[in-house]
């Protein structure tokens, strides 16, 4: 099975609020995805959250998945349930090497912890963030272990030197 | 103006942990305080990581699946059930009916010890010694079910992508059965300990309140959720395996405090003898494996796919470039979103409280930190 199109009220409605910024609307095992333009994304889930986007009250997870050939290398995903419509949306940004994305942690507070965690693993950027600081490694450290380039076994020989008094951790 | 010293200070920075045995595992909590009140907290975590979301990148889909079982490592076969099924739904696999009980049978039971290990340590920390060893002896009576069925007593590896490996051993069905009997009564008891005992109510009413609002705004999933009054489990909301095809009712509180998300799991332990015993009625002879190949190589493609866990939503999300390897496994952990909490939670109350709200979370670290 492909993914196929996504046709739903839901859409048509994102479709005549925010011509243009929507792309990738398919389905794929029952799960809708759309791809938003980074500029929208606030006012995206904005509108997902109000009454008449479908009460997409619960941020499920937030992530990211790496493609460090393509031009834009991440693909952000956020998850998103609605306990009215009891279904699931898939809702993604493509960001590039740098590019700041706008934080959701606004519309979702526990988008807080989500975030920091994909900034500790890949590097991404957020406007807007509170406190946007490494969560599971080690402030001092260098690095993004999530992106393809960072090799299983490479680790931040220099941290590692000098707080745990070793050559390496291997 | 002199420098200000000490004991001038009304405001106090005090670590908790990582070492201290409240914090179940090593969790550390920076706690400002004003005397003996909290006036914020912040927790830093990252003591257990393992990048197991990396190793799944560097492995096959079939040799991932132990690493799931040493995230929660008190409700391994649960783990497992969210991997295998996420991978099923990415080949479009279909379970055959006798592997889906088994895996709700041994899903279910996992719930019972995860939740009675959570009792036990839970009552222990707010000083109620005796049930940790009544609740521990009925976790092993489920451990010796695990054991007798896959040799493993906590990182099971129970289930394989497509169904099972072993089929149930002789006698299975009858040892399920004596322990549901066995441990109906043995609920009455815990809940004779605590549940109108003075000091536990004082301990836990009114203590770490979660409004509802709160909880959903905070991505709180699984009983915490449930305490505060919210009813909705992803057993019933979004059925996987054949949990639409049992009875079973959603247990939910109406303040959110500690002491309702108490009675919410104790209830929860019930309904999950009662999801067993329907299951140990119907589950019959038949095949054990879905149609899937020797080597695993999914369509390219992403699903996510989350199931009830004990500690709440646990969710898989996975995507394929149509090798043999994952390209992408993203973990959602309910301990780690849940533990996001803390904070709303713990503000205004008593540094012992802290305690308590961290047991009533039922965090795992090796699921939060991963």
């Amino acid at each position: 099975m492909k993914p196929e199109p996504w046709s739903s009220p839901l859409l048509d409605e994102l479709q005549k609020r925010f011509p243009g910024a929507l792309s990738d609307t398919v389905v794929f095992r029952n799960m809708p995805s759309v791809t938003v333009a980074k500029e929208s994304l606030a006012t995206v889930c904005d509108f997902l959250k109000s009454d008449e986007g479908g009460e997409y009250t619960l941020l499920t997870d937030h992530t990211a998945v790496d493609y460090p050939k393509r031009e834009k290398r991440f693909d952000l995903i956020y998850h998103l349930y609605s306990f009215k419509r009891n279904d699931r949306l898939r809702v993604k940004v493509v960001a590039g090497e740098g590019e700041k994305v706008p934080s959701v942690v606004r519309i979702w507070p526990t988008a807080n912890w989500l975030e920091r965690e994909v900034y500790d693993m890949f590097g991404v950027q957020y406007e807007g963030h509170p406190d946007l600081k490494r969560i599971l490694l080690p402030d001092g450290w260098t690095g993004h272990p999530l992106r393809k380039d960072y090799d299983i076994l490479k680790q931040d020989d220099a941290w590692v030197e000098a707080n745990l008094g070793i050559k390496s951790g291997q | 103006m002199p420098e200000a010293t000490f004991l001038d200070a009304n405001e106090l920075v005090l670590n908790m942990g990582p070492q201290h045995p409240a914090t179940h595992g090593v969790l550390r909590v920076k706690l400002r305080l004003d005397g003996e009140k909290v006036l914020g907290s912040e927790a830093v975590i990252g003591y257990l990581h393992r990048g197991v979301e990396k190793i799944a990148e560097n492995r096959t889909y079939t040799q991932f699946a132990p690493y799931t079982d040493r995230m929660d490592y008190v409700a391994a076969v649960t783990n497992g059930m969210g991997y295998v099924e996420a991978v099923e739904k990415l080949l479009g696999v279909e379970v055959p009916p006798r592997a889906q009980y088994t895996r709700m049978i041994l899903a279910e039971l996992q719930r019972i010890a995860s939740h009675l290990l959570w009792l036990g340590t839970h009552a222990l920390d707010l000083g109620a010694m005796t049930p940790v060893f009544y609740t521990f002896r009925e976790r092993e009576e489920i451990l010796k079910i695990f054991e007798n069925y896959c040799g493993a007593r906590l990182t099971t590896h129970a289930f394989r992508i497509g169904g099972l490996q072993y089929d149930l051993y002789d006698g299975f069905e009858k040892e399920v059965t004596q322990f549901c009997d066995y441990f109906m009564p043995k609920i009455d008891e815990y809940e004779a300990l605590l549940t109108k005992n003075r000091i536990w109510i004082k301990r836990t009413k009114r203590v770490g309140i979660l409004s509802a609002e709160d909880a959903i705004a905070l991505g709180v999933t699984g009983p915490v959720l449930r305490g505060s009054g919210v009813k909705w489990d992803v057993r019933k909301a979004q059925p996987y395996e054949a949990y639409d095809k049992v009875e079973f009712e959603i247990p939910i509180g109406e303040n959110g405090d500690t002491y309702d998300r108490y009675l919410v799991r104790v209830q929860e332990m019930r309904q999950s003898v009662r999801i067993t015993r329907q299951c140990v009625e119907r589950i019959a002879p038949g095949p054990i494996m879905g149609k899937v190949g020797k080597v695993i190589k999914p369509p390219i493609g992403e699903v996510y796919h989350s199931i009830e866990a004990p500690k709440g939503e646990l969710g898989y999300f996975v995507v394929s470039d149509g090798s043999t390897h994952p390209y992408r496994v993203r973990v959602r952990p309910p301990s780690f979103v849940n533990l996001q909490a803390l904070d709303t939670m713990i503000r205004g109350h008593l540094v012992a409280d802290v305690v308590a709200v961290i047991g009533t979370l039922d965090i795992v670290l090796g699921e939060v930190d991963r």
